[in-house]
């Protein structure tokens, strides 16, 4: 049984469907991204497992446990990192630590805690003096003060430092490692890529995919190259008969490839096509997608 | 140490925090009581000023320490999230709200014990006194100003909340009886202050502590409402973030 099960889960506010019939998995031990622009419905679907909000219609089992209807015992064994705040200006790190350790019967160790996430040097410091980064790193604490067996995780490495980052994700993947379900919410495609097993992708509310990130960058082949800025997409992307997406001097165009023999055909038909049409060819790539272009295709092939 | 004792710990830890809130909830009570009762300038319609402002001083503590000072502490934990963090803990609302209210019972009991000494040393002489029945007014008093206050501080945003409880602080001052008699006020101002929770604490506990209680069952009814109406409505209400 998976750790965190969601099934048709809709969430309605008023007309507006922010999650609409949805349905993951998140298993012990790996790492689930949960991916998606603002307003996808990552947040409403994060906070129905964490037991924040009332599913309009559809399931959620954290643990085998109704969120909404068996809270407390859910929060004995998940840990919640939010998006932003969730500590009092005036409260001190060691002593906030301490606190959230002792809420639970099998609480982490509050100096260990501590050292885990590298602010030993800012114990006594208070919140509203800690830096954006080790706001972070506090949080990131206090959603592992209850040794969970399931870490829900928004942004956890925002407005930390690039040596910090490589710090929180190796705590990520030993939280992990010990057989933590990790669902992490994240904007940073990047994060995703180095963090996760398996992304979920929102877009409108809706999963629009949902695989480990090997087979999501595998299905699909990407030819990307760069010319004038002036180079009319459209008419290209009417030319080859795909989408071609614009990105500055950069375009890329993204397709399922069941046979290896298209990708060449498409390149010849472009660079025919540039040539004829007196726009320069650089920096040619063709290769499996990266988790950016998944992204930036699949949220705009559902867009408007 | 259990979950209930460590949010204790945390509740009186930022009480001590919070200094400058403390000293407000404890100075402006005893500012007024040594002030009004050594200079008698407030028409208190008695032969004895601090007869009459003790019990109202106690009551605008009681309503200082569980409207206000949880009222507005409470609203800004709202504001930061505090309260939506400890939601995702197995500490739970019951064990919340216990620890919120040890840590109000702790500042009023130092704050009766600090006015009830001054109102001594100036001159108090309560007669017939029944403790008890002011102490059991306290704890319902304690109710009705902390239902109100958790009511605005779980609906209004921080600074919009802070605004709020102390109007409110101020309306209640001016018509609650405490620093003049209700009779001074014109008939339809006095209609309000009679229900208001600040006149009738003061009134049940003027009656407790001067006449062994027992002649106020008016207030009494109106102080019992305002303890089980306002918690039900802020359990009603109150969002959490």
């Amino acid at each position: 049984m998976a750790a965190v099960e969601v099934e048709n889960l809709s969430v309605h506010y008023g007309p507006l469907r922010a999650v609409d019939e949805v349905s993951f998995t998140a298993e012990s031990g790996e790492i689930t991204a949960v991916l998606g622009p603002n307003g996808a419905g990552k947040t409403s679907t994060i906070e129905t497992c964490e037991g924040f909000r009332r599913p309009t219609s559809g399931a959620v089992r954290v643990l085998d446990l109704d969120p909404w209807a068996q809270r407390t015992a859910l929060h004995r064994e998940v840990g919640v990192m939010l998006q932003d705040g969730g500590v009092y200006p005036s409260a001190r790190v060691g002593e906030t630590v301490a606190q959230f350790c002792r809420l639970y019967d099998r609480g982490a160790m509050a100096g260990e805690l501590v050292a885990r996430v590298g602010l030993v040097e800012r114990t006594t410091t208070t919140w509203r003096r800690l830096s954006g980064g080790e706001k972070q790193r506090l949080c990131l604490a206090l959603a592992l003060a209850a040794r969970p067996r399931v870490a829900f995780l928004d942004e956890p490495t925002a407005g930390i430092d690039v040596n910090g980052r490589d710090d929180v994700r190796g705590i990520i993947r030993d939280l992990a490692g010990q057989g933590c379900a990790v669902v992490l919410a994240t904007h940073e495609l990047d994060e995703a890529e180095r963090l996760a097993d398996r992304v979920v992708l929102f877009n409108r509310g809706r999963i629009v995919a949902n695989s480990t990130l090997a087979n999501l960058r595998s299905s699909r082949t990407t030819v990307r190259f760069r010319s004038s800025p002036s180079l009319d997409a459209q008419r290209l992307a009417q030319h080859i008969g795909l989408e071609v997406v614009a990105n500055g001097d950069e375009f890329i165009i993204s397709f399922s490839s069941p046979d290896s023999s298209m990708a060449s055909d498409l390149v010849s038909r472009i660079s025919v096509w540039l040539g004829s049409n007196s726009f320069p060819l650089h920096d040619l790539n063709v290769g499996g997608e990266r988790l950016e272009d998944v992204f930036r295709m699949l949220t705009k092939e559902q867009g408007p | 140490m259990s979950p209930l004792a460590a949010q204790i710990g945390a509740e009186l830890s930022l009480v001590r925090r919070n200094g400058e809130q403390l000293l407000i909830t404890l100075g402006i009570p005893l500012v007024l009581l040594g002030f009004f009762g050594s200079v008698d300038i407030l028409p208190t319609d008695t032969d004895e000023p601090i007869d009459f402002l003790v019990p109202g001083i106690l009551a605008l503590a009681v309503m200082s320490t569980s409207m206000v000072s949880l009222g507005i502490a409470t609203g800004f934990e709202r504001s930061y999230l505090v309260l939506k963090r400890l939601a995702a803990t197995p500490l739970g609302t019951g064990r919340l709200i216990t620890a919120k209210t040890v840590a109000v019972v702790c500042i009023e009991a130092v704050q009766m014990a600090l006015l009830v000494a001054l109102g001594f040393a100036l001159g108090w002489t309560p007669v017939s006194a029944n403790w008890l029945l002011a102490l059991a007014a306290v704890v319902v008093g304690t109710f009705a100003f902390a239902g109100i206050g958790l009511a605005l501080a779980g609906n209004l945003r921080g600074e919009v909340n802070l605004a709020a409880v102390n109007g409110l602080y101020l309306v209640l001052l001016l018509l609650g009886g405490v620093l003049f008699p209700l009779d001074r006020l014109p008939p339809f101002l006095r209609a309000i202050g009679r229900a208001t929770p600040t006149h009738a604490l003061a009134d049940v506990l003027a009656d407790s502590l001067m006449k062994a209680g027992g002649h106020t069952a008016t207030s009494w009814v109106v102080l019992i409402a305002w303890a089980v109406v306002m918690p039900a409505v802020a359990a009603r209400t109150f969002r959490w973030a």
